[in-house]
């Protein structure tokens, strides 16, 4: 038997745990397919969405937090609206995302969470999104520097980016938001 | 009618002309809107994805905001609506977890199409149209987030929903059935993996040309920014316009397509700028 098949008994508890803590009932599969049928992005994927599902039932979360599938997840929600057996297929995405990088995991699609830290340091900054400097730390972070030059510009002179951040009042609150406390991880 | 507003960044930004709009139909039809002082970024995608905690105080704090006005809270953008949808059930069901004491606010969080689709607002709509749309063939296009997932969004049609056929049938438009209403375009994506989302774009392209659509329109401002951009890289010259729900029904109560309104699109609004010229009714006549 290959080491990488998938089996039953050795995942982890505590990541079961955690899932079952949410609410997300991975066991409930019974493999219909729905999920992997509707997901837009799943040609794209390494591990299939009812794979996801079913690693996670076996608590296997290692190989589910090194796949790609974690980070070209859209987040449309359409498997978990059309799943049967009302599994949080969305939620448990997130889930695996917030722990790979927890867990300083590298991630197989490297620009995608970086996009994402890009657009959250915008927040953190601002109070809400400014979407030129969130651009360019993105560009600097993931060194696409040429990617999309032509789109920034003519929306640039269409005026749909402002060059001003918009910034709030309350970033106090905003800096609390982000500052780490009463993280749901540690309840 | 009087409500509270929630733009969200996109409408101070890319879709700043769909706060124009939404602002332009609201005055036409008399709704009072009152934007939430001081309000905050939603956290988006990009929060929930990664962050469960930022992710649901971030809208969190706008919903606390409002509690004092306790106005139902307009939202055009879907990403928004989901987000601040997501915190109040959250927030609803356990207020204390979220070191909220008290949480029991009687307003509602309404999203911008199934509020003007409502009977009321649209025939507040149709006795004012000062000029409609002429039969002009639309892809109605809703993406994910006003939808799904439907605990959260409360939408009643998530499969099937029609609140934008709706709008574009009484604004005297013909809404075309095609089959991707509902399909994602990867709008989280694009900026990361661009050629992710040439691919459904133009699959969404595809669909709708096949049905004999003659623009999108669409009440999402990613969708807007993304289905136009990545069809101009895919299909080019081909690319069909992105219209919001608001521009249309600010159009069709003004009698005009404004020039200012028309130099926004990155893909060149004509099927509507020929409606509002009259162009398309000399064609018929002739």
């Amino acid at each position: 038997m290959s080491t990488d098949c998938i089996a039953p008994g050795s995942g982890s508890n505590k990541f079961l745990d955690k899932l079952d803590s949410l609410g997300i009932d991975v066991h409930a599969c019974y493999q219909c397919g729905r999920c992997s049928s509707g997901c837009p992005v799943a040609e794209f994927f390494d591990l299939g969405v009812m794979e996801v599902v079913r690693l996670a039932s076996y608590g296997l979360e290692d190989k589910l937090l090194h796949s790609k599938t974690i980070w070209l997840c859209a987040a449309c929600e359409t498997c978990a609206s059309r799943c049967p057996n009302d599994i949080e297929i969305a939620a448990l995405m997130d889930v695996l995302r917030e722990l790979a990088l927890r867990k300083n995991i590298r991630p197989a699609e490297e620009r995608v969470p970086v996009f994402h830290q890009s657009f959250l340091d915008s927040i953190r900054h601002w109070g809400r999104a400014y979407e030129i400097g969130m651009i360019g730390a993105y560009k600097m972070r993931s060194k696409d520097f040429l990617g999309d030059m032509k789109l920034g510009m003519n929306m640039f002179l269409k005026g749909k980016l402002s060059l001003m951040p918009h910034s709030i009042k309350g970033k106090s609150e905003i800096g609390t938001i982000f500052s780490g406390k009463g993280k749901e991880y540690e309840r | 009618m009087k409500m509270a507003y929630y733009p969200g960044c996109s409408l101070q930004g890319t879709a700043l002309d769909y706060d124009i709009s939404v602002r332009k139909v609201c005055g036409a039809l008399d709704i009072e809107l009152v934007e939430i002082d001081d309000w905050n970024c939603c956290g988006a995608s990009s929060a929930h994805m990664t962050n469960r905690e930022i992710g649901m105080r971030l809208p969190m704090r706008n919903l606390l905001l409002n509690q004092e006005p306790g106005l139902d809270i307009l939202v055009p953008c879907a990403a928004c609506f989901q987000r601040l949808k997501a915190a109040d059930l959250a927030l609803r069901e356990a207020p204390e977890f979220w070191d909220v004491p008290h949480y029991q606010p009687e307003f509602q969080i309404v999203h911008i199409s199934s509020f003007l689709a409502s009977a009321e607002i649209i025939s507040r709509i149709g006795e004012n149209i000062l000029r409609g749309l002429d039969d002009l063939a639309l892809a109605c296009y809703y993406g994910c987030l006003s939808l799904r997932h439907p605990k959260i969004t409360g939408a009643a049609n998530f499969e099937m929903p029609d609140t934008l056929e709706t709008i574009v049938a009484n604004l005297g438009g013909r809404p075309v059935q095609w089959s991707h209403r509902t399909e994602c375009c990867s709008g989280s994506l694009t900026m990361a993996r661009p050629d992710i989302a040439r691919k459904l774009v133009a699959d969404i392209h595809t669909a709708a040309k096949k049905a004999g659509a003659a623009a999108f329109v669409t009440d999402c401002p990613m969708c807007q920014a993304n289905v136009e951009s990545r069809q101009l890289d895919t299909v080019g010259e081909e690319s069909l316009p992105v219209f919001f729900a608001t521009e249309l029904i600010a159009a069709a109560l003004s009698g005009e397509y404004s020039p200012k309104q028309r130099k926004v699109h990155l893909v060149a609004p004509d099927a509507l700028t020929k409606v509002f010229s009259g162009e398309t009714a000399r064609e018929e006549r002739s």
